[in-house]
């Protein structure tokens, strides 16, 4: 392990790894720092060595995208030191704590210096949880993609995917394609608001065909898809038996022993969090998210916000952001940017903006439930790791006047289990403005804590000096 | 309607099943899984549960299957903790889902 300052890549997905080539491409040499065995982030995400099936089917039409990012990644490892397996679980006073394996089955912590940090950490399912969400067999929806993509596996025999956004249908598309049997789709937006969405959308086509093509293959298989749906129930006993749910022409139940479930991704902003960056409430993702500027700089001099671990954006535009991220690095630290550089700049600028312009669409495309909060009964589970109801989080807020997030983790556990956060805040923080009547901004965000996932005791204390012989 | 039998695993094999067999128990009895799997792969395939939760103790079975949720954390019979969906099964792991449940049947 290093202890000289390099600047550091914490995520080797697309945008990460784009940052890191472009680094490269100019002479430094970072520290590329990731969680997983293997790069590729979560959508290009590579199953263990010595699995067998081909690029094109793990990743069908991305298939040449996930190629090219691996093959730069192999590209990029004579000239980086590459920690995979390796957590950033804090970051103070110009150094990361990482947990780094020194030997399977042993971990320890380790710190490292850095000049400069480039952030690209991703995100996970965005939760909207319903009655019966946490029985066994019901999975989000990256989950359901991971396991196929990185075991071969279906999470059931007979699967409905519930939510919202475009990763339902990708989902579903993949494991019908897989020969897993889907037995519906039910999508809380309409086939209206994709209507709408329409002009918007047009700022990515490509995407937009691609989108198409997967709800239109779906039909043409057979698989039942259901728009304005609101998802009301899990059956099962200690497992998943069936789901119901209602739309404007009543209720309907469905045999299935597994639930693929999400609502579009959140971003992982504990990082820059903890490093101080300034946050921003975006109405539109309904989340607060670090500022960064068009080039991805964050209020934190020094500190590079890339991908959709930022404010999601997808990952064609990670790996412009990954890139654009490195290039003001480069500037701000006084290497010299070549007029081909200056012109690429300008070029992912403009692609980045026409990206958030397809945002825009996909948001109106499937837009948030926002009765989600008012039509969550008293008896839901919000917290899975705390076992906390939505009952309990209104009458705490409403008993002691609490209006503010983290006041409520305080009292409640809300946020406080082993996830941190990270399956119950969306909606924590969407009953609590419910609940007491406030704009969803105004309540807040939970703060990030170090370590920002749970690392043995033992392994926190820094790495100690060998001992003479 | 099929119904999945009481026995049945949650996860459905689908790819990559000529892979190498390895041995583990789990809550005490033989299993077999594949060399790749993770423990999450190898106990879902033919169990219903990983764990159950703390504070209901009702079963679970993990949740978003990227080291983000916690929720699949096992116990192996030496009291050792890991999370089952980024941990690669080795063979011999003797894993619990109920940590504490004697089991020696």
């Amino acid at each position: 392990m290093t202890t000289e300052r390099q600047v550091v890549i914490v995520g080797a997905g697309p945008a990460g790894i784009r940052a890191t080539e472009t680094l490269v491409r100019h002479g430094l040499r970072p520290v590329l720092v990731d969680e997983a065995p293997r790069s590729g982030g979560q959508i290009y995400r590579q199953p263990p060595a010595h699995f067998q099936r081909s690029k094109q089917t793990l990743y069908g039409r991305d298939a040449a995208r996930a190629a090219a990012l691996h093959d730069t990644m192999a590209g990029l490892l004579p000239h980086i030191q590459y920690f995979s397996d390796t957590l950033a679980w804090n970051a103070e006073g110009g150094q990361l704590d990482l947990l780094h394996p020194l030997q399977p089955q042993q971990r320890q912590s380790v710190t490292q210096p850095y000049t400069q940090l480039i952030l690209s950490t991703g995100a996970t399912d965005r939760v909207l949880p319903f009655p019966g969400w946490t029985l066994p067999g019901v999975f989000t929806l990256g989950g359901a993609q991971v396991a196929l993509k990185y075991q071969g596996c279906a999470i059931g025999h007979r699967v409905v995917f519930v939510g919202s956004g475009p990763l339902l249908y990708l989902v579903a598309y993949q494991y019908a394609k897989a020969g897993a049997s889907v037995a519906a789709v039910l999508d809380t937006a309409a086939l209206a608001d994709q209507v709408a969405a329409l002009p918007s959308l047009m700022a990515a086509p490509g995407l937009l065909a691609r989108g198409m093509h997967y709800v239109a293959w779906l039909r043409a298989h057979g698989v039942p898809l259901h728009g304005g749906i609101q998802p009301l129930q899990v059956l099962g006993d200690d497992r998943v038996s069936a789901v119901r749910w209602r739309d404007d022409r009543g209720e309907h139940t469905l045999a299935c022993d597994a639930i693929g479930l999400g609502h579009a991704l959140r971003s992982e902003t504990q990082l820059p969090d903890i490093l101080g960056c300034r946050f921003e409430f975006d109405a539109l993702q309904r989340a607060w998210l670090p500022v960064r500027d068009a080039a991805g700089r964050s209020s934190v001099p020094g500190v590079y916000l890339a991908g959709d671990g930022a404010g999601i954006l997808g990952a064609p535009a990670a790996e412009w952001a990954g890139e654009r991220a490195a290039l003001a690095l480069l500037a701000d630290t006084g290497h010299r940017l070549t007029p081909a550089d200056t012109a690429r700049v300008a070029q992912l600028e403009r692609r980045l903006a026409r990206a958030q312009r397809f945002r825009r669409g996909l948001e109106r495309a499937f837009p948030f439930p926002t009765a989600w909060a008012a039509q969550a009964s008293d008896e839901l589970l919000v917290c899975r790791c705390e076992s906390l109801t939505a009952g309990e989080l209104r009458a705490t807020a409403r008993a002691t006047g609490t209006t503010e997030i983290n006041r409520l983790k305080a009292l409640t556990r809300v946020g406080m289990g082993r996830c941190q956060g990270r399956m119950c805040a969306v909606a924590a923080t969407e009953i609590l403005a419910q609940c007491t009547g406030q704009p969803l901004s105004a309540v807040g965000r939970l703060r990030g804590q170090a370590p920002v996932k749970p690392i043995p005791f033992a392994a926190a204390r820094p790495l100690a000096p060998e001992p003479p012989p | 309607m099929s119904q999945p039998a009481a026995k049945q695993g949650l996860f459905q094999r689908l790819a990559e099943t000529r892979r190498e067999p390895l041995s583990f128990t789990l809550d005490g009895r033989e299993l077999q899984a594949l060399a790749g799997d993770t423990v999450m792969t190898a106990v879902l395939s033919q169990s219903a549960q990983l764990r159950l939760a703390e504070f209901s103790g009702e079963p679970r079975a993990g949740f978003c299957l990227m080291g983000a949720c916690q929720d699949c954390w096992m116990q192996t019979e030496s009291g050792e903790r890991l999370r089952a969906c980024t941990t690669f099964l080795v063979a011999g792991m003797r894993l619990c889902s109920q940590p504490g449940v004697p089991h020696d049947n």
